[in-house]
């Protein structure tokens, strides 16, 4: 009975901790071509407006995850335009694009509120599925915990492993040693920004499509900003932004679980839990760091090349 | 070394009318260069002279507005640098082109051509290092390295294309004299392979030593080739600057007073993770006399500066005193007041605001000790005079009244912020690399300047990379090295070798005895 409950808490961790995963391994990627996205709320809430919409239109959560993570690729591919070709400020462009995004999605989700869809399927294998504790862990989540567990393996092989993630290294450390040699920095850039949005679009799908499969505006509920800190709190690095995702999932959790059992405490109180972990985890790590950050060198910066 | 190439020899490279504007600005102006297998041909000219702006081009990174070049004789056009290191032409950057947090494989695979397999890199790069002589650990990260290392990495990732022409852009600017040695001696066999190598410098007895041919530019133009063993570093300098330069009057020797600034056992920990930090620093410049601090970048000049101007603060406030008077933990306004004047490394954003006029470029630090600035308000028509007396007193070239910072020459902004603190006849005048891409006039200008406002009185510390520099205006010298500061020479005493040991780092105590 009680292995019951563990199993139980342990799968609302991890559903609680995917879209915090795939977001931030999306900005995660962004961040180490150096650029700064702030736009990642945005582009969350967008792609689960859109998201939602087209699976209603036509009846198919696949075609819906792909216009979450199309709403997200057309946002930033806007806020890679602005920033990477037009040298535009980052951090400027980047909350804008959260406000626009919010507006766009209130737009896109106008005519679907109150509507409600089945959840999307969760893996079943006969034995696999019923074992005892990790049955439903392991073998019995949906499409899209699996997505974000692959993301983590190949991004972490992609920028230690491969010439493209050393490439894409090179240019978020320093862009004008990276022009010097010939990369194409600036393309390399758009990629990158690319990659964010379609993650963030996928994020933002999770929460309209599986994690409460209905449209409502603000659902993102600051998840985009969560995953922001994550990056920074797993000092670039992707395995350790999952392991972050689910210390903030497990706070979630805790804070329902603590509300239901009535301590006493104001539940807004409770609310603020996992948010309030996530600014001393900061601060903690940037106190032990305070030799310098691991951060890339270029983060942040525009390039332009004179030719 | 081989005899200089025969006329008739056929061209490696050959380079055709090479024109390339930015804007209004004419780089270069119409430049022919030929370049022959096996031959060391330097590239001459000062600051703005369009060295970098051609082997830019030549390097696929610019393309030229007008021209041609022809490798083997046939002409070509590259795209971007990968197709020029695939035509065989390799560069060496004067400023790193490497990246401090990736490994020293990582730097090498990342020009590797696309497709090719980044197994079995670990045993090309070692193969050739061996055959090179170049030391390197393949798994450091390049900031734990030295700059003769890091150097290194650039001419190693250079060699694994096999390249038949390499460039070197100013690359013995951040040697210790060994260093320099140890790369003079690789560039003899790369010749000695036939490869031909173009070496930028502006240091002309090593290239008086290294190369063949010489090719001179001024103001974007060819204006001499010549064989550089043939003539004088000096008359090599005039073909440059197009103008005879100035030698500095040497100053009567020792006429050291009282000590005006004392260092002692000044410690400061480092910034930043790639920052270094002070250890126990302690030195005495005296009245009358001009200081040198040699060192290669990045061992504490920085630091050391900031301690000294009081942008950072020591721990004790008798670290560092002023005529006796103990400033450690004071802001550099109240330095400022003592009679201590400063000017940093960087011109633009740190001796001066670009965007700011002259006349307030003058507030910005003169505030400090008064006249330009009256109650809460600041004196603008008696800045404005300030600013037109220095231009005219320390002969600043500038175009209009007041003109903004940042429309100077590199050598004429210099000028100014230097005579903008020596105009008040500070009692201590603190400089860190004070002709760092200046041209060789106004160099040599500001050199005289130093040694002039010693010779008054002041104590002169110039924190400086260059050492024919520091040995030409100094009386004493020390050497900086790893944020520790030796013991002082006389500088009439000691010779480039014994400095040069110290800023390798060798054990201080032990050079200075077997002195």
């Amino acid at each position: 009975m009680s292995l019951q409950i563990l199993e139980l808490v342990l799968v609302t961790i991890f559903s609680a901790a995917t879209p915090l995963v795939i977001a931030a391994i999306g900005e995660l990627v962004t961040e180490r071509a150096g650029v700064l996205n702030l736009g990642v709320e945005g582009m969350m809430i967008t792609g689960a407006a859109a998201g939602f919409a087209v699976a209603i239109l036509t009846g198919s959560s696949a075609l819906g995850v792909l216009g979450g993570m199309a709403a997200g690729v057309a946002l930033s591919s806007l806020f890679g335009v602005l920033v990477i070709f037009l040298a535009a400020n980052q951090v400027a462009t980047g909350l804008a694009l959260t406000i626009l995004g919010t507006g766009l999605s209130g737009l896109i989700g106008a005519g679907f509120i109150g509507l409600k869809r089945e959840a999307t399927a969760h893996l079943s294998i006969p034995l696999l599925s019923d074992l005892p504790l990790v049955g439903k862990l392991l073998f019995g989540q949906d499409f899209f915990v699996y997505a974000g567990w692959a993301l983590v393996v190949a991004v972490a092989w992609f920028l230690t492993k491969s010439r493209a993630g050393l490439t894409l290294r090179a240019v978020g450390e320093n862009h004008a040693s990276a022009h010097a040699l010939g990369i194409p920095v600036r393309r390399i850039r758009f990629l990158a920004v690319l990659f964010g949005g379609a993650c963030s679009g996928l994020a933002g799908a999770y929460l309209s499509l599986a994690y409460t499969p209905f449209w409502a505006p603000g659902m993102t509920g600051g998840r985009g900003w969560i995953a922001l800190a994550l990056v920074v709190f797993a000092s670039w690095r992707p395995v350790r932004a999952f392991a972050g995702a689910l210390l903030f999932g497990g706070a979630t959790v805790l804070q329902l679980h603590a509300q239901a059992a009535s301590l006493g405490v104001p539940g807004q109180l409770l609310t603020a839990v996992p948010y309030l972990a996530t600014i001393i985890a900061l601060v903690v790590l940037s106190l032990r760091r305070r030799r310098g950050s691991v951060a890339p060198a270029s983060l942040g910066l525009s390039f332009v090349p004179e030719r | 070394m081989t005899s200089p190439t025969p006329a008739g020899a056929p061209a490696l490279i050959a380079m055709r009318g090479i024109v390339k504007r930015f804007g209004e600005f004419t780089a270069n102006a119409g430049i022919d260069l030929d370049i022959v297998a096996g031959e060391a041909h330097a590239l001459l000219g000062e600051n703005g002279a369009g060295k970098s702006t051609l082997v830019k081009i030549l390097y696929g990174l610019l393309e030229p507005t007008e021209g041609e070049i022809r490798l083997d004789g046939r002409p070509i056009c590259f795209e971007d640098p990968e197709a020029a290191r695939a035509a065989g032409i390799g560069m060496v950057f004067q400023h790193f082109s490497l990246f401090d947090n990736l490994t020293v494989a990582e730097n090498i695979a990342l020009v590797l051509p696309r497709g090719e397999k980044l197994a079995g890199l670990g045993a090309r790069i070692e193969a050739v290092t061996k055959r090179y002589g170049l030391k390197l650990e393949a798994n450091r990260p390049v900031w734990t390295l030295s700059a003769g290392e890091r150097q290194r990495i650039e001419i190693a990732r250079c060699l694994l294309q096999d390249p038949k022409l390499i460039v070197l852009d100013e690359p013995t600017s951040v040697l210790t004299p060994q260093e320099a040695e140890t790369l003079f001696a690789t560039l003899d066999v790369l010749r000695a392979e036939g490869r031909a190598i173009l070496y930028i410098s502006h240091r002309l007895e090593e290239v008086r030593r290294l190369c063949n041919r010489a090719t001179v530019l001024r103001a974007g133009r060819v204006v001499a080739t010549c064989d550089p063993r043939e003539q004088s570093a000096r008359a090599l300098a005039a073909m440059m600057v197009g103008s005879h330069i100035v030698d500095v009057r040497a100053k009567p020797a020792d006429a050291a007073g009282p000590e005006r600034l004392r260092v002692e056992q000044l410690s400061l920990p480092a910034e930043d993770m790639h920052g270094v930090c002070l250890v126990d620093v302690s030195m005495q410049v005296r009245a009358g006399e001009v200081f040198g601090l040699a060192g290669i970048a990045g061992n504490g000049q920085d630091e050391l500066f900031a301690a000294l101007s009081g942008e950072r603060l020591a721990a004790q406030s008798g670290a560092v005193r002023i005529d006796g008077i103990s400033v450690g933990r004071d802001n550099i306004t109240l330095r400022r007041q003592y009679g201590a004047a400063f000017v940093p490394e960087e011109r633009n954003g740190h001796a001066a605001a670009p965007d700011f006029t002259l006349s307030q470029n003058v507030i910005l630090s003169r505030h400090a000790t008064g006249g330009v600035t009256s109650g809460a308000f600041v004196d603008l028509p008696a800045a404005r005079a300030l600013a037109r007396d220095i231009i005219k007193d320390f002969d600043v070239r500038a175009s209009g009244a007041d003109p903004a910072a940042r429309t100077l020459s590199g050598g004429n902004l210099q000028k100014f912020l230097v005579g903008r603190e020596i105009s008040r006849n500070p009692s201590v005048l603190v400089l860190n690399q004070p002709t760092w891409g200046v041209d060789a006039s106004a160099s040599a200008a500001i050199r005289q300047l130093l040694i002039d406002l010693a010779r008054q009185g002041s104590a002169v510390l110039v924190i400086s990379q260059d050492l024919d520099e520091l040995f030409e205006i100094s009386d004493r010298m020390a050497v900086i090295h790893d944020g520790r500061v030796s013991q002082a020479l006389i500088a009439r005493n000691t010779t480039r070798e014994e400095i040069g040991l110290l800023m390798g780092g060798a054990d201080m105590t032990k050079a200075i005895h077997a002195h």
